[in-house]
């Protein structure tokens, strides 16, 4: 199937940037390796541009909001070398108050919805983007909905009280 | 790539002028804005506005049980829901670690390859409707009427089919299924060649065709373009070929591409496709009969919801029927990337899930979405009318571009 395995692009990864970047695992075949803000970018642009690994391809962009961790944003990049045929997971997690990373639009020009959509969602602030707006949801909403704190419905509705339906 | 609003000029001398461009105009076919800043005909700058059917699916799914996220999925590429509702499946299968019997494997790729012809059908008609030509249009609806018909024999609806289970089909496929199935595959090649001998030749839709929107295999894969539209341009990502999901390497089907990477390409790469999806089903027909014809799930009775009647008459049903419904199933903590080819592009699903009832997060990536951010910078220097057939020809769906 893929042409290099998990284990090389882990050498490969840990000749170049050591402890800047943090193997996870491999769950369910997925590497999943985890670094900071400070290097995202050099990191995504050597995996892009390397000639062995070649993840050219950007599948997503996304963000899973931790309450309980002391950094509470994951930033969740997913990678396919279409040479290889392989993927790769990334995570970067950011601080609550301190919520911004580089933007990858330098590197591909598909980040640039991916990451309206992460910000709208999460409030991540990507630095650089060239438009960071919001793109779902309403321009004026106040909150980052996807987030942990923020329920489903509304608590304060009103139009599903118990007497409107006779109860 | 600037995206910005760009009409700040409230110059009276202009000559340009500002058009809204949806969100519901009949050229768009769904809920898509764009305003354009024209020079005549001739756009100079656009910019999209979407989310006008945003339904909060991500959030949703962080509440529902596994089981219970499947009628979502519907709504997104609600042309080919049943590629999506597979789709999700295999996700969650791919977390509980469920092997399925190559039987059901099958069953699934003549669903979802039905669905594929039906999505290509409305995609490939409309492109004909918006230059001008009704008539391939009528003749293929035709056709989807009776893929619909043969979605309502295995699960009863038609659009929003929720069709499946965790761990393969909520009831065997009957009889008539099989037969509706073995006649669309005569009927449809007829009507295929019928319709491409309408369009594929013909001076008027070549003419407004060919060399409109073309892009290059660099730009689109920069800008993350996945499916057909990636296809014309001559890059052969297809998932189904290089992550074979569902048992698609054990079929014989290739993946058509085109060169020019323009409306024209992609009308032709998705009769391609529906030729090779008809030769996937025909496989599948004939790899089925070796299968034991009994076997329509796998058997893993703690994720699989039981039949009404054992539930009532068996005291392991019960309880399974008990801790599905009310989600006390142990789950595997752990994330999971699963995509499968919808009809439009590479439809993901990222789950995160720590064992608890519902996901803990849930995210779709979808092609729609992803393939349509280039469509306003793509617009700049194209005339109206092609800015039209080149929106018909991305095949964006409203559901999916908002979920």
């Amino acid at each position: 199937m893929s042409k290099v395995t998990n284990e090389e692009i882990i050498g490969l990864i840990t000749a170049k940037f050591g402890d800047k970047v943090i193997i996870e695992g491999e769950p369910y075949g997925m590497l999943t390796v985890e670094t900071s803000r400070e290097a995202i970018i050099e990191f995504l642009g050597f995996l892009k541009e390397d000639a062995a690994l070649k993840f050219g391809f950007l599948t997503d962009i996304t963000a899973v909001h931790y309450p309980d961790l002391e950094k509470q944003t994951g930033v969740v990049y997913h990678l396919h070398s279409l040479v290889n045929n392989i993927r790769i997971r990334i995570k970067v997690f950011l601080a609550d108050g301190d919520v911004h990373i580089p933007s990858a639009t330098v590197l591909w020009d598909g980040a640039n919805w991916m990451e309206r959509e992460t910000y709208d969602f999460f409030g991540v602030d990507f630095v650089g983007h060239p438009d960071l707006r919001r793109i779902l949801n309403v321009d004026d909403m106040t909150v980052f909905p996807m987030r942990r704190e923020y329920p489903l419905e509304d608590p304060n509705r009103v139009d599903k009280k118990d007497y409107f339906f006779g109860r | 790539m600037q995206n910005h609003p760009v009409f700040t000029d409230n110059d009276p001398q202009s000559e340009l002028s500002t058009l809204n461009l949806g969100p519901t105009h009949p050229a768009t076919h769904g809920v898509f804005q764009n305003v354009l800043q024209l020079d005549g005909e001739r756009i100079v700058s656009g910019v999209s506005t979407i989310g006008y059917i945003h339904r909060a699916f991500e959030k949703i799914a962080e509440h529902r049980p596994f089981y219970q996220i499947t009628p979502l999925t519907d709504r997104l590429n609600y042309c080919s829901s049943p590629i999506n509702n597979m789709g999700w499946h295999m996700t969650v299968e791919k977390l509980l670690n469920i092997q399925l019997p190559k039987r059901v494997d099958y069953l699934r790729v003549i669903i979802m390859e039905l669905a594929r012809i039906s999505d290509h059908i409305v995609c490939n008609g409309v492109l004909g409707v918006d230059t001008g030509a009704f008539t391939g249009f009528l003749y293929m609806m035709e056709f989807r009427e009776h893929i619909y018909e043969i979605y309502e024999e295995i699960c009863g609806s038609r659009l929003t089919t929720n069709v499946g289970r965790i761990g393969g089909f909520e009831r065997n496929f009957n009889e008539i299924f099989f037969s509706k199935v073995r006649k669309f595959l005569v009927d449809f090649p007829k009507g295929l060649a019928e319709f491409e001998s309408l369009f594929n030749r013909n001076r008027i839709f070549i003419d407004r065709t060919k060399g409109v929107a073309a892009v290059s295999p660099e730009t689109a894969l920069s800008y993350s373009w996945t499916g057909p539209i990636l296809r014309a341009t001559g890059v052969d990502y297809d998932v189904r070929a290089m992550n074979p999901y569902s048992s698609y390497q054990d079929f014989d089907f290739e993946v058509p591409v085109g060169t020019r990477g323009d409306v024209y390409d992609r009308f032709l790469v998705r009769n391609e496709e529906m030729k090779q999806s008809m030769r996937m089903i025909d496989q599948a027909l004939k790899m089925i009969e070796k299968e034991d014809p009994t076997i329509f799930h796998a058997d893993v009775p703690e994720y699989y919801l039981p039949p009404k009647e054992e539930v009532y008459n068996n005291m392991e049903a019960l309880i399974y029927h008990f801790k599905i419904v009310m989600g006390e199933v142990e789950t595997p903590v752990g994330e999971v990337y699963h995509s499968v080819e919808g009809a439009n592009g590479e439809l993901g699903f990222y789950l995160v899930n720590d064992g608890g009832r519902s996901p803990y997060r849930l995210h779709f990536r979808r092609p729609s979405f992803i393939n349509y951010q280039m469509y306003a910078p793509m617009s700049r220097g194209m005339l109206l009318s092609d800015a039209i057939i080149n929106m018909s020809s991305l095949n964006v769906i409203a559901g999916e571009l908002d979920a």
